[in-house]
């Protein structure tokens, strides 16, 4: 069952990334990476497990710690204007793309 | 006794493991951040409790349940806070929530 959660994990982060190659706006790369680390820190105790080396649950927690050391760093900036986001570019963006398939009430 | 032990990792990291896909589908479907942000951040706290406590069945060391419940507190504290930080920061600068124009009338109304 180790096994099949850690297949779970690897699958979940595969398409953490594919949100964090895709996303429109900034945020949502720093939310899939994010993510992405929270998986990674599962999947390094899962593999710890697997190869009978709980050892491994050390570098998790500094994986852990980390991961959200990076994120509030990242978003310590957020006060810049590169941070800023335009909601013209979205709506152009969205005018130019066929709306037939988008859901409407 | 050790069966039964296994038995309910077994159960926690299955559960886990569905959550943790299903939240990485919910960050790939949903169409708009806020909506995504709320499948990641959910997910990533369940999905990430029940995986840990499936591994704490399983061992029978001590110091390795403790490192268990470390991360898992970690992540419990860690988790939510981020996705607070990240969702006033969007909000912040700027990015709007995508409301369907009907229901947008629905809360001018009330």
């Amino acid at each position: 069952m180790i096994i099949a959660a850690t297949l779970a994990i690897f699958a979940a982060m595969a398409l953490a990334l594919t949100r964090a190659v895709l996303g429109p706006s900034l945020y949502d790369r720093i939310l899939a990476v994010n993510m992405f680390g929270t998986k990674t820190v599962l999947l390094i105790a899962l593999l710890g497990f697997l190869m009978g080396r709980p050892e491994f649950l050390d570098i998790a927690i500094v994986y852990a710690l980390i991961n959200f050391i990076s994120v509030i760093g990242v978003l310590r900036y957020s006060g810049s204007n590169a941070f800023k986001h335009d909601n013209k570019a979205d709506e152009t963006i969205e005018k130019s793309a066929s709306r037939s398939d988008k859901w409407t009430p | 006794m050790d069966t039964l032990m296994s038995f309910f990792s077994g159960l926690c990291l299955l559960v886990g493991a569905l959550i943790c896909v299903s939240g990485a589908v919910g960050v790939n479907r949903f169409d708009d951040f806020y909506t995504r942000m709320h499948a990641a951040s959910v997910t990533d706290t369940l999905g990430a409790a029940f995986i840990l406590i499936g591994l704490m069945f399983i061992s029978d060391q001590f110091i390795v349940i403790a490192k268990l419940m470390i991360i898992l507190l970690l992540g419990l504290i860690v988790g939510p806070t981020t996705s607070h930080v990240l969702a006033k920061a969007a909000l912040k600068n700027g990015l709007k929530p995508n409301i369907p124009e009907q229901s947008r009338d629905d809360i001018s109304k009330k």
